[in-house]
């Protein structure tokens, strides 16, 4: 009962940058972004796969950090809020969410992003409904979710 | 009084900008040298003794510093009871940082494990063994006050905690001679906050210099100074307790948690920083819970449908202790002293019951006691209204108090000033048709599409004033003070006593500065939720930063303006009140003419000081405080309107529209204050249709996780339209009454009496919140 927890070395790139380490095996891969590697934007709100705050970018594709190990995204490219930012790839996201005051505490925001990103490279101009639907796995407590529907139809508008 | 922009315009937030680029600084965000990690053993029965516990395995684990229980606390921190003054009569049990040697609800937290990371601790707790003596758990207070029921404080003799009433008029006889009698039984079950940032803190104690540093998750940083102060016997001047970006709160971050002063303490005991961030499943088993009421309430009408009384019992079914330092008395007695508010009638009596149960503390969170009133007074007068086949529009609007009646005392014994019941439904009726709704509605049925309007008129008794904890004697500031300070370059620091998760006060405050001062809104940085740095204030709860926060920040905008004149007519040789400050400059008051720049002033201010004459105050650096007097609550009030439809085969409810009407005096922010309605709403929309803690019949709770536990998601919440009034309060200059829980206030009375109106051809009426799907089919007799 006290053997200790393996370790395994994994390679990746997280935000364009090569990262080599060596993870716990039990370790999920967005306690590995935010302890490991200091990219705190990316949120834990639950642990058990249902608020979806964790949500990251794992080989383009958007996935909840809580429910992946770290080890499983070796060989992995992995975009954060932080990389997705300093991309300029969300600014017309970020641009609408702040003149719509759609983020209060800020917590579910990053994930919001990223989430709504993926939506609109799918479909350049949904409707509200499609956007509700898009974020329907992403848990705010703040804002009531209107202001947030609204600000992803002013960046599709606005051709994100 | 009117303002200059930018007060009352809708600017979007500084601090969100951080934010959305993932540079916010949340509790577990933050990581400092030699930090260790705490993890709890929490009891798994609702109510049981602790006969042994056994650490030996656990302190021996990979990465553990030290195992903690009650007995290693002892000396280290004190324990509590949560009072308050003006309810002497109130039981209130000793509690404990952790459990000594019975723990009274499932979750309380009673062994600590500190090790070097998170995991190795939960590791190690698991390996740690309480040998445990269940007792018969009481969770319901109807067997509570049975006097034939098991004790759960032994200092007493029963476990009900406290009794409180109100009575005006005759209402015995009222009833006795009344046409029209309407009465109901309501059910308003147990939730909770579920801010998506769970509750956690970094505590950071040094011996040396006998220093607490805590970063918390929370809404009050000066109230948990005083706290840990108090209760770990630390000079207050040596706590510190910062708030930086808070992952939303609700209420539930403004109270002690057992747990999170056991975090402190063993900081304390270690010598080192350490960090608590409870996990979801801690969350719901450990943090504040609210609502939990039964109430019987009856509304009498004369034969033209005027209400005449109103009688209510709350049976209150708290939790295993009462909340510190706030105590719990306030969701009853809010219940008590805000039913049948918005209406004339001349006879009341109201009284509840609070019953200690094994079941997680429950107290303040968004909107106190008000859904309950709200909804409780409004499913009534729709009661009376169909009782009496008059139209609930109709039946308002004859029963409203109108602005003859104002000033008044409420039957509760609230001092109202003017509101606005009447123009708050002209406007939602500007809005709604309520007649093609009406024909609509009678085609759709037909049709077997069923739709329902409720509307529920609401007072939020906002912005406590300082009586209330005052004489309850907690150490809770209602009290609001802003420093400003004129940087030589210009710019404005501003240091506020209120704090800001997300609601915008930040904001607010900084449009107030800006428009008094007459500077650019960018010339001004707020700086709150630092108790060292930030004079003392109380933080955020009961909507009060634009009240009082707001007011203190124009008094101090309006110190710092006059002093910078002062130096200005020095300089030009002019007198001060010929100028003005525009934009940042200084000018001639009548022409506008520019004569020199902020800088300007400010270099000689802080460099030049031997250019002033000592007579001139001139002092760049100034305070203003605001303390409300002589009221306990600034009443604010507004009207929710919901259309629903109700799916009579699957008991599943859709919006079809959603309106609020509201009126919270002057807006610093419109766009904000719409936004905290809508969040509001949203909450109130969970509680009263998903969320619910279920617990078994042995007290045990079944659905503590985030998948069984439902929260409102986007797909189904509507779009919620905002009408804003302004009827500003006179007992301030800004005239701003508080508004983040307006939005819950009215949500649950609203789609109450939207769902007994779309299902009344089946002649059914639900008093039983969250209105699920299973109860909606069971009150149709489906299943
Ligand atoms: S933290 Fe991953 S879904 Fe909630
Ligand atoms: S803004 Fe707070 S959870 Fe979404």
């Amino acid at each position: 009962m006290t053997r200790a927890v393996k370790s395994v070395a994994i390679a990746l790139k997280v935000n364009g940058e090569n990262v080599n380490e060596t993870v716990p095996v039990r370790r999920n891969l967005v306690d590995f972004l935010r302890a490991d590697l200091g990219l705190t934007g990316s949120h834990v709100g639950c642990e058990h796969g249902v608020c979806g705050a964790c949500t990251i970018l794992v080989d383009g594709v958007i996935v909840r950090g809580c429910l992946m190990l770290a080890a499983q995204a070796d060989g992995c490219e992995v975009e954060t809020v932080e990389g997705a930012d300093a991309t300029g790839r969300i600014a017309k996201l970020q641009a609408a969410f702040h003149q719509r005051n759609a983020l209060q505490c800020g917590f579910c925001t990053p994930a919001m992003l990223l989430t709504a990103a993926a939506l609109l490279e799918a479909n350049p101009a949904p409707t509200r409904e499609e956007i509700r639907d898009q974020l329907s796995g992403n848990f705010c407590r703040c804002t009531g979710y209107q202001a947030i529907i609204d600000a992803v139809a002013d960046a599709a508008e606005a051709g994100e | 009084m009117t303002f200059q922009a930018p007060i009352g315009s809708s600017l979007p937030r500084d601090r969100a900008k951080r934010l959305l680029a993932g540079r916010g600084r949340y509790i577990d965000d933050i990581a400092l040298p030699r930090m260790l990690h705490l993890a709890f053993v929490r009891s798994p029965y609702p109510y049981a003794r602790i006969v042994a516990i056994n650490i030996a395995q656990a302190a021996a684990m990979p990465g553990v510093i030290r195992v903690v229980t009650a007995a290693d606390l002892e000396g280290v921190v004190e324990p509590w009871r949560g009072t308050h003054n003006l309810f002497p009569d109130m039981k209130v049990p000793v509690q404990t940082a952790l459990a000594t040697d019975t723990a009274r609800w499932q979750g309380e937290a009673v062994v600590a494990v500190a090790a070097r990371s998170r995991a190795e601790a939960e590791d190690a707790a698991e390996h740690i063994v309480v040998e445990w003596a269940e007792l018969p758990a009481v969770s319901d207070a109807a067997v509570a006050l049975d006097p034939a029921a098991p004790v759960i404080h032994q200092d007493y003799d029963g476990n009900q905690a406290f009794t409180a009433a109100v009575s005006q008029g005759d209402p015995a006889a009222a009833f006795a001679d009344a046409p029209h009698v309407v009465e109901r039984e309501f059910r308003f079950n147990r939730h909770t906050g579920v801010s998506l940032e769970t509750r956690g803190l970094v505590a950071d104690y040094d011996p040396t210099s006998d220093r607490l540093t805590v970063h918390q998750s929370h809404q009050t940083p000066h109230q948990q100074q005083d706290l840990y102060a108090r209760l770990l016997s630390i000079p207050e001047q040596n706590v510190r307790v910062i708030c930086d970006d808070v992952g939303g709160a609700f209420g539930l971050k403004h109270h002690l948690y057992p747990d999170e002063l056991a975090a402190c303490a063993i900081a304390k005991l270690l010598g080192r920083p350490l960090k608590y961030v409870a996990d979801r499943l801690e969350s719901f088993l450990s943090d504040i819970h609210c609502r939990d009421h039964t109430v019987t309430a009856r509304m009498a009408f004369d034969a033209e449908g005027r209400i005449i009384a109103m009688e209510l019992d709350d049976l209150f079914h708290a939790g295993a202790y009462s909340q510190y330092p706030r105590s719990s008395v306030a969701e009853g007695n809010q219940i008590i002293r805000v039913s049948g508010i918005p209406y004339r009638h001349d006879h009341y009596r109201a009284e509840t019951r609070m019953a200690y149960l094994n079941k997680p503390v429950l107290g303040h969170i968004r909107s106190v006691g008000h859904p309950i009133a709200c909804a409780v007074t409004e499913q009534l007068v729709d009661l009376g209204a169909r009782a009496l086949g008059i139209d609930p529009v109709t039946m308002r609007q004859w029963n409203y108090l109108d602005d003859t009646d104002f000033p008044l005392t409420s039957m509760g014994g609230i001092a109202l000033e003017k509101l606005s019941f009447q123009a708050c439904l002209d406007r939602a009726l500007e809005r709604v048709d309520v007649d093609a709704f009406r024909a609509e509605q009678k085609t759709l049925r037909d049709a077997g599409v069923y739709r329902g309007i409720g509307f529920a008129t609401f007072v939020d008794l906002t912005s406590i004033g300082p009586e209330y904890y005052g004489e309850g004697g907690q150490h809770i500031s209602a009290q609001e003070t802003c420093l400003l300070r004129l940087e030589a370059s210009g710019g404005i620091r501003c240091y506020t006593g209120a704090t800001d998760q997300g609601q915008g006060i930040d904001s607010g405050i900084q449009q107030v500065v800006a428009g008094v001062v007459g500077v650019p809104v960018s010339d001004v940085k707020v700086n709150s939720g630092d108790s060292e740095l930030c004079p003392v204030g109380g933080g955020s709860w009961g909507s009060r930063g634009a009240a009082l926060g707001g007011e203190a920040a124009l008094r101090a905008g309006r110190e710092l303006r006059g002093n910078i004149l002062n130096i200005a007519g020095v300089l030009l040789q002019k007198a001060a009140d010929s100028l003005d400050i525009r934009d940042g400059e200084i000018v001639d008051a009548e022409s506008g003419a520019a004569h020199m720049t902020l800088d300007e002033v400010a270099a000689v201010g802080h460099f030049k000081p031997y250019m002033i004459p000592d007579d001139v105050d001139a002092d760049l650096t100034v305070t203003a405080r605001y303390a409300s007097r002589g009221r306990m609550f600034l009443p604010a009030n507004g009207l929710h309107v919901a259309i629903v439809e109700v799916d009579t085969d699957t008991g599943l409810i859709a919006f079809h529209r959603y309106l609020v009407v509201h009126d919270c005096g002057r807006l610093l922010n419109p766009m904000l204050v719409a936004e905290q309605v809508r969040g509001g709403v949203v909450q109130g929309i969970g509680g009263a249709l998903y969320e619910e803690f279920v617990y078994d019949g042995a007290g045990a709770l079944c659905n503590g996780t985030m998948a069984d536990y439902l929260v409102p998601m986007a797909v189904e919440m509507p779009d919620i339209e905002v009408e804003h009034l302004e009827t500003p309060t006179g007992t301030s200059e800004l005239g701003a009454k508080g508004a983040g829980e307006a939005g819950t206030t009215g949500a649950f009375g609203a789609i109450l009496n939207a769902v007994n109106d779309a299902l009344a051809p089946f002649d059914v009426t639900l008093s039983e919140t969250p209105l699920t799907p299973t109860r909606i089919l069971q009150a149709l007799g489906k299943i």
